[in-house]
């Protein structure tokens, strides 16, 4: 059992790994964008709402905080207390959703899209592509992103449920541990993205 | 466990068990749904020889397209430049993803890997099996883009043209992306065992050198992998939505697609060539008799590899309009590879020297190996070299190079590896004499083709065109007949290999008295691989223990 544990854990921290890498090639491309589009970039964050961002940073943090508790419930073999705080942190990941879709209607609504879809105007730089590639690098990589919440959020549910059944103890508590881990890195890019768009100087 | 004692099996080896993990259960559902990590592997090797058969089908039509300048056969013309196009970039974008990536991991690195660690199966069975699927989903989804459509670009797959070109790439990478996740789970699995299954009594130096080579390929496919994901993901939407991200008409930056489609494909490359020096240093000592010379220093050359593979992808950049500054540091970067590179290739000739050698099969895989690879290799240090590429850069040059790493190192290993572990997967011997015979045409066949493109690229001839001067004719011809051999030599190998599971004398347990773990169980193996947990008594390659026993 022990050993399975262990092995999990590995088999866990290099998914993460791939996760970590896959997330870094869209960090290169910002950078090198950036440095292509240094005006524009600064022109285009004005646009996010920092106060929503920095509100779901909180939210985030609350839920990777709750995250950690449900595993110290269930090691301590409190399943109706781990199930609160699963629920809880599936909570959080709501409201972030939620900050999340209205940041991006206000997005549609402006016409700030990426690409060829983009449709705003009296930008300073008239004509130049920066403002569209950092729309198209925004809703790339806080969609990607939002597409991991929402499997945290699936995979939390559905340990909730299981918590409240009594599947895991101190003896086997393995699927929170790594959905917590999984979570925790889920956080934790959120806290690169936020001052990579929202934090421009 | 019940015994007898089947015919054929040698005198003083242990009676072959009834039961193996072969007939332990039946019907095709039954290896279907295996989580057995050796049928696992068997399926994965079918699965891959079939690439394999379908690439090497679309290489000898490139060869045959250029036959002659004109491209006629018997007096018409065949094949247009559209249709060639097509050949190279199915040929390239085949043998690349679907053969020899998951080639020596997925199929031998398989069956071998935790047999080699006294181990019953591989960490997550389910991923394993889940892997495999995931490459029949890529690899149906591959074949069908050329049904479909036509994907003409390359297995580069570089920008603009791929976002901006009809046909089916956005299939084709798709099926790459697929590919890639098959990989990854591949290289999860591989390093979670390496970690955790060892034998009691084995450290960390005590593992034979393969899963060493098949651990440090294992990293290569994690931390890469994922960012061609990504990349194959941006050239999608870029294609579907045009978010002017690669292309630069839109604000995008090609250039930066090669940088990231490099930053993977350079690393991939070591998972191509790691996992063939990691056989190599399992047929070398287990043929000269004698300990592998210099354990460690191999050991550390195939992770110094697998972390240089990461810092060297700009040399693909030379002529993209990199900065000099770039150029010249990863010029130094790549010189460096020579290093890991050449303290491997000294190695094994050193552990040779004073070797009580015996030429068998896989012996000569080996020795075909270590003389293709040092050209492969020695030819890569060209490139590094700034001045020398910028008159190399795409031209056959470059054909020759990497087809004498790839499948002059690659391939050829993994045939070595094959003839190597395949009295222990099957149960069965092949033919020695056919295997020789076979062995020497894909040799001489494969010098042919590709060394006769090192003096067409050294005089100019550039890569992928489908037009050339007469000039080029001679050598064009010679290297088509060159592919005529190997690609005899290749369906020699074939038939003699199915022809053994039926009529190959049984196979002893141990037939070239290796020392590693593996030749502890019978040929072919129970089903969990050992009867009693194995227990490591001496480090790898110790041959003072052993008693060698010839067939």
């Amino acid at each position: 059992m022990e050993q399975q544990f262990d092995t999990s854990k590995i088999g866990m921290w290099l998914f993460l790994a791939t996760e970590v890498l896959t997330f870094g090639g869209l960090f290169a491309g910002f950078g090198l964008m950036q440095s292509k589009y240094p005006q524009e970039f600064v022109e285009a964050h004005e646009h996010l709402q920092r106060l929503a961002g920095a509100g779901n940073t909180v939210v985030l943090l609350v839920s990777s905080f709750t995250a950690v508790m449900a595993v110290l419930a269930v090691r301590t073999n409190q399943a109706k207390k781990a199930a609160m705080y699963l629920w809880l942190t599936v909570g959080c990941a709501g409201i972030f959703m939620c900050v999340k879709a209205y940041e991006y209607t206000h997005k549609f609504e402006e016409g700030l899209l990426p690409g060829i879809f983009y449709r705003h105007h009296g930008d300073l730089i008239a004509g130049s592509h920066g403002y569209a590639t950092f729309f198209s690098f925004y809703f790339m990589m806080t969609g990607l992103h939002g597409l991991h919440v929402l499997a945290g959020m699936v995979l939390m549910s559905w340990l909730a449920i299981r918590a409240r059944r009594g599947d895991f103890s101190d003896k086997y508590y393995t699927p929170v541990d790594l959905v917590a881990l999984f979570w925790h890195l889920v956080d934790l890019i959120w806290i690169y993205l936020f001052p990579l768009y929202y934090l421009i100087t | 466990m019940e015994h007898t004692l089947t015919t054929g099996s040698i005198t003083g080896d242990r009676p072959r068990p009834v039961k193996n993990y072969l007939n332990e259960t039946k019907g095709l559902w039954s290896w279907l749904t295996t989580l057995d990590h050796k049928r696992i592997g068997i399926m994965y090797l079918i699965a891959v020889c079939s690439a394999f058969l379908i690439g090497g089908i679309f290489a000898l039509l490139v060869r045959l397209s250029l036959l002659n300048p004109q491209h006629t056969l018997f007096g018409k013309q065949w094949v247009n430049a559209e249709m060639y196009n097509r050949f190279f970039t199915l040929h390239g974008a085949i043998m690349v993803f679907l053969f020899i990536i998951p080639a020596i991991p997925a199929s031998l690195g398989n069956f071998v890997l935790p047999m080699m660690l006294g181990a019953k199966d591989v960490a997550f069975p389910r991923l394993n099996l889940m892997s495999f699927y995931l490459w029949c989903i890529g690899a149906v989804m591959a074949v069908s883009s050329m049904i479909i459509g036509a994907v003409d670009t390359g297995w580069t797959f570089y920008t603009p043209y791929s976002t901006t070109t009809d046909g089916a790439v956005g299939l084709m990478t798709m099926a790459v992306f697929i590919l890639g996740f098959s990989s990854i789970f591949t290289g999860l699995n591989f390093i979670s065992t390496t970690h955790k299954l060892r034998a009691p009594g084995m450290g960390w130096f005590d593992m034979p050198l393969f899963i060493w080579g098949i651990y440090a390929t294992g990293v290569i496919q994690i931390l890469a992998t994922p960012v061609l994901a990504i990349t194959l993901v941006l050239l999608l939407i870029e294609r579907v939505f045009q978010i002017g991200i690669f292309d630069s008409r839109i604000g995008g930056d090609p250039v930066l697609f090669q940088h990231f489609f490099w930053f993977y494909s350079h690393p991939a490359v070591y998972i191509m060539i790691l996992p063939g020096m990691a056989i190599i240093s399992e047929i070398i000592p287990t043929f000269s008799r004698k300990t592998i010379f210099g354990y460690r220093a191999i050991a550390y050359s195939s992770v110094s590899l697998a972390l240089l593979s990461f810092i060297v992808w700009g040399h693909h950049l030379f002529v993209a309009g990199e900065s000099d500054l770039a150029n010249v540091v990863f010029s130094a970067l790549t010189f460096l590879v020579a290093i890991p590179s050449g303290v491997k290739m000294f190695n094994w000739l050193t552990t040779m020297y004073k070797g009580n050698i015996s030429f068998e099969t896989p012996m000569l895989y080996a020795m075909a190996f270590l003389f293709l690879f040092a050209i492969g290799g020695l030819t890569g240090i060209f490139f590094a070299t700034l001045a020398v590429d910028i008159h190399l850069t795409d031209t056959y040059f470059v054909v020759a190079h990497f087809h004498y790493v790839m499948m002059g190192g690659t391939v050829i290993a993994f045939l070595g590896g094959l003839h190597y572990w395949w009295p222990k997967m099957t149960g069965r011997m092949y033919s020695e004499k056919w295997g020789r015979i076979a062995c020497a045409l894909v040799f001489i066949g494969f010098n042919m083709t590709f060394g006769s493109q090192f003096i067409m690229g050294g005089q100019g001839m550039p890569r992928r065109y489908f037009n050339y001067l007469d000039q080029f004719q001679p050598i064009h011809a010679f290297s088509t007949y060159g592919s005529w051999v190997l690609g005899a030599g290749l369906f020699l190998t074939a038939i003699y290999l199915l022809a053994s599971l039926k009529t190959g004398p049984l196979a002893p347990d141990n037939p070239w008295g290796g020392t590693t773990l593996e030749w502890e169980s019978s040929s072919p193996p129970v089903f969990h691989n050992f009867e009693d947990q194995p227990v490591l008594e001496h480090e790898p390659y110790d041959y003072r223990h052993r008693t060698v026993t010839h067939v």
